[in-house]
């Protein structure tokens, strides 16, 4: 069967997927002798219970009916689980081939166990299923995990391409196949038109988002990963609503005459629904994001606020027959922005894992039908119909790729290469999406509902694993990486170094965009949406204890790996020590080369990573507070050795600086958004510092920076005008300034050094052991505290 | 030094940077762009914008640096007036501008406890003390040849001249 395949899958697993498959057979043999002798059997069951209960009440007794539904679902869904978990033990495979592949396995298998125990499978997939329960929470998940700045700024050539490119392929598709149908040595002239169109619009509903994860080590610009995702986004949306106009047309006309007019009504249709559709979204997007405002105390029901209204925003559109997969996703992408920002951190977390588990749960469901209905006897095989809907499958969606991108390079400022084209071309494989709708066409409209079923299958199974799987080497051979020869140590350093040059300088230019529709909206935005959809007064005290909390963590764990350790930073070594020819053999030029790969920070992601089946923030995370907490102490260090600084900047700016951090530190994954805000932000917060700041006498210094420790948000305006106080007119004054802090450096800067650090000071400051601190620790932690209270208190 | 569409983008990025509207941007402006804050070489790009010592980067200083990262057009390579100065973005400033993140003390060459600082900076914290020194010290002996222990940047750029520097350090979106 499946088993072959298995095998990269750890023994346990083995074990447990045995214990299933007992589980299974044991509920199917009961299932059968219940089943076999159907009606009496009950009764009897009834019977001898009463019977018994007569003489005595049975101790242990088995009642698989009762929770045959969920208990089968409940397996379905963990076996898939486990199936990931140990897909992803071995490391390699994830790279090898898309998650996709996995799920249709293990629908097969099940699929295979339920055929061969001859188990009447009890939740069969119907329509209200489906589209009730299954589907909304794939779309939540996709409009909500889209990244908005990008799409907004390809929209043009996302709408271009996903709205034309799922018409083109369906109608040509379906055209071709009709072509064939009439060829009478195929024995498909009872298929007539409207079916084939049909078919042709489920089956150009593509999922190329499942394919993304394989090649995302491959370097996928922005753009091109955009048109993926946006593509998966809206043809979901778009095949369906055109699947059900064309049901609507079937039903209308039991015969061949379609009247023009009534073609007219379609399109119109078709447009209406889809702009209905994303007209709903926004409206229940602004309204869930305003109840977001004041769900500061109850915060608990906030993912459940965020959840129902998407949903609700689903269900009020598909009542008026309007597109509710649009519906949705407008919802979510309108409601993410101020959602997140009202949203405390824990029900933010909880929003995206709870979202990821939905689409997951759902899509798994949909797979392991997709499963059973393979290994069954509901098939029909022909062999013209399946061959040339493969092969129209691959031309049209060829045609449509490069005619359609042909036409919208002229109008882009940095249009899409041939490469790019392949890479769209070659990523359209289909997903759960088609074989849902191809399994619930109605059996009374479509005679011959099983051909289609199975031509469906087909298609998937066959873009899935061939296409799924070879689209790695593709992407990476087309990327052009001289990586056939080994580079050298030396190579390799410069390489990286360079690339994280180069991202560092891409963040300094920052992203660009059509600003000025950007601008504009974005002062809109600012000017009336924040004001109601936003919480007024953040509170401060929550980002401070959770600034705390982090920092204590951290230094606790960098204790406990040895970073604090003051050889690490420990001074140029005094004589170089030239070390002429040491012969390094070359395994250990292997491992070091080894060390550098695994050890080298990887450079920031500029372009996003998304991967449909799970969130994999850590890495990037941890690897942002080791450099963070690093540079801090590196310039503590430097700034209690009391010598130069290393680039010799002024002392003041270090410590506004260390403050800096912190703001993108807890919240790394969030800090995008909230780094757009700051280039738009005005300062409005300028009065904190302003209160704050006094110019000068020592004690001065220090409140200044306590105080600046906590309102990070509007850290940055603070930064600005308590700019150590003095005017900036001139670049003499200046230096003088940096001059008079020199002077007034070795004491204070103790003493600010330490309040910023007061938390994790007290970890940190046993391993540099410094006695004669701990003095100067106390005092300036009474001030820290004395003002800190009047802050809170300005709330 | 680009097309006119990328230096107006630039200039309202300058714009955008300086958040006081002094004209100019300082240390503390760059600073606060967060993603160069997790960047592990983002002091010394930042430090890069700030030659000889200076506490402020006007416009043209600015534009001056990132037309480093000009992709190199291909075509005006061939034809270009010897007498001139060299592009911005040609290979050589190019290395140039990479090498002086290394070498901080301008001397001309990367010593051995500069390379150590740098790959200190750009590797996690599990490695050791004794390793790093190790990998070090077989960065210098690859690209030494007059065994000073030290990179002169000729020697530097001959250790990378495999490598396509043009492709690696331009940015597209500053064309």
């Amino acid at each position: 069967m499946g088993f072959p395949m298995l095998v990269p899958f750890s023994p346990w697993c083995w074990l447990l997927l045995l214990v299933v498959l007992k589980c299974s057979e044991a509920s199917s043999d009961l299932n059968k002798s219940t089943n076999s002798t159907a009606q009496h059997e009950p009764n009897v069951r009834f019977a001898a219970a009463s019977s018994e209960a007569d003489e005595k009440i049975s101790v242990f007794a088995l009642d698989y009916d009762y929770v045959q539904i969920p208990y089968e679902v409940t397996l379905w869904i963990l076996l898939a689980s486990l199936a990931k978990i140990g897909f992803h033990l071995y490391h390699r495979l994830p790279g090898l081939m898309p998650e996709s592949c996995l799920l249709i396995i293990v629908g097969a298998l099940v699929g295979a166990i339920i055929f061969g125990t001859d188990h009447k499978s009890p939740p069969v997939m119907d329509s209200s299923i489906y589209f009730l329960y299954l589907l909304p929470p794939i779309v939540l998940e996709g409009g909500y995990f889209m990244p908005t700045r990008p799409f907004f700024e390809n929209i043009g050539s996302i709408l271009w391409w996903a709205g034309l490119g799922a018409l083109i392929n369906a109608f040509g598709i379906g055209l071709s196949l009709y072509l064939i149908c009439q060829i009478k040595a195929f024995g498909l002239t009872d298929v007539n038109l409207l079916q084939n169109l049909l078919f042709g619009s489920l089956i150009s509903a593509v999922d190329p988002v499942a394919v993304l994860a394989v090649f995302e080590e491959a370097r996928v610009n922005e753009p091109l990963y955009m048109m993926i995702f946006g593509e998966a986004l809206l043809n979901d949306g778009i095949s369906v609503v055109l699947y059900n106009i064309l049901i609507a047309f079937t039903k209308m006309h039991k015969f061949e005459d379609i009247e023009p007019v009534d073609i007219l009504a379609g399109c119109a249709r078709f447009i209406i629904v889809g702009v209905g559709g994303v007209f709903f979204g926004i409206i229940f997007g602004f309204i869930s994001a305003f109840i977001t405002r004041f769900t500061q105390n109850i915060s608990a029901i906030e993912p459940l606020i965020v959840f129902m209204f998407s949903y609700l925003s689903y269900l009020a559109a598909e009542t008026l027959y309007l597109s509710g997969i649009l519906a949705i996703t407008a919802c979510a992408v309108t409601m993410k922005k101020y959602v997140e920002e009202n949203v405390s951190q824990t029900s933010y977390t909880t929003i995206k894992y709870f979202m990821k588990m939905l689409s997951s749960v759902s899509e798994t469901l949909i797979f392991i039908f997709m499963g059973v209905s393979t290994i069954g006897k509901n098939h029909e095989w022909n062999w013209a119909f399946i061959c040339f809907t493969l092969v129209f499958c691959q031309i049209w969606r060829a045609i449509s790729v490069f005619a359609l991108f042909y036409v919208s390079n002229q109008f882009r400022t940095f249009p899409f290469s041939i490469k790019d084209q392949c890479i769209i071309f070659y990523s359209g494989v289909r997903g759960a999406g088609s074989f849902s709708l191809a399994f619930l066409l109605p059996l009374s409209l479509f005679p011959r509902k099983k051909m289609f079923v199975t031509a469906t299958l087909v298609v998937i199974y066959f873009t899935v694993f061939i296409q799924g799987i070879t689209i790695g080497p593709l992407v990476r051979y087309l990327d052009v990486r001289k990586t056939n020869k080994k580079e050298s140590i030396n190579e390799e350093l410069h390489i990286r170094l360079m690339d994280h040059l180069k991202a560092g300088i891409e963040d300094v230019c920052g992203q660009w965009s059509h600003y000025q529709v950007r601008d504009k909206f974005k002062k809109f935005d600012h000017r009336y949406l924040r004001k109601i959809l936003t919480r007024k007064n953040q509170p401060k005290s929550s980002i401070v204890s959770l600034y705390k909390k982090l920092e204590m963590k951290q230094a606790i764990e960098m204790v406990e790996t040895g970073i604090l350790s003051s050889t690490a930073f420990s001074v140029p070594h005094q004589a170089q020590r030239i070390h002429g020819t040491k012969r390094l053999s070359p395994e250990d030029v292997e491992s070091m080369r080894d060390i550098l790969t695994h050890n080298m920070y990887q450079v920031r992601q500029r372009t996003l990573s998304y991967n449909k089946y799970n969130l994999k923030p850590q890495t990037s995370e941890k690897q942002a507070k080791e450099i963070l907490i690093r540079r801090q102490n590196t310039l503590r260090e430097s700034m209690r050795k009391g010598h130069s600084l290393p680039w010799g900047k002024p002392a003041g700016t270090k410590n506004i600086r260390y403050l800096s951090f912190p703001y993108g530190h807890p919240q790394p994954i969030r800090r995008d958004p909230k780094v757009a805000d700051f280039t738009g932000d005005d300062s409005s917060d300028s009065e904190l510092p302003s209160i704050m700041f006094k110019p000068y006498p020592r004690t001065g210094t220090l409140k200044k920076e306590t105080q600046e420790i906590i309102p990070m948000k509007s850290f940055p305006r603070g930064g600005k005008p308590c700019h150590f106080g003095y005017p900036r007119n001139t670049s003499q004054e200046e230096h003088v300034g940096a001059g008079r802090r020199e002077a007034l450096r070795p004491k204070p800067l103790f003493h600010a050094v330490d309040e910023e650090f007061e938390s994790g000071e007290e970890s940190e400051e046993e391993a540099s052991a410094g006695g004669s601190r701990w003095s100067a620790e106390h005092r300036p932690s009474k001030q820290y505290h004395r003002s800190h209270s009047p802050l809170l208190q300005r709330k | 030094l680009g097309s006119r569409a990328s230096l107006l983008r630039l200039y309202h990025r300058f714009r955008a940077l300086d958040r006081n509207k002094k004209g100019y941007l300082s240390r503390v402006d760059l600073q606060q762009i967060g993603a160069l804050a997790v960047n592990p070489l983002g002091e010394r790009i930042i430090d890069s914008f700030f030659p000889d010592g200076n506490l402020r980067v006007d416009f043209p200083g600015f534009v001056r640096v990132l037309a480093h990262f000009r992709p190199v057009d291909d075509d005006d390579s061939g034809m270009r007036d010897p007498k001139q100065p060299e592009p911005l973005n040609s290979r050589m400033n190019k290395l140039r501008f990479v090498f002086q993140l290394y070498d901080l003390d301008r001397d001309g060459k990367i010593s051995r406890h500069e390379m150590l600082q740098v790959l200190r900076l750009m590797v996690g914290v599990q490695v050791t003390e004794e390793q790093l020194e190790s990998i070090t010290d077989r960065t210098v002996q690859e690209a030494d040849e007059d065994g000073d222990g030290a990179v002169s940047f000729l020697e530097f750029t001959k250790s990378l001249e495999k490598m396509d520097i043009e492709q690696k350090m331009s940015i597209r979106i500053l064309k």
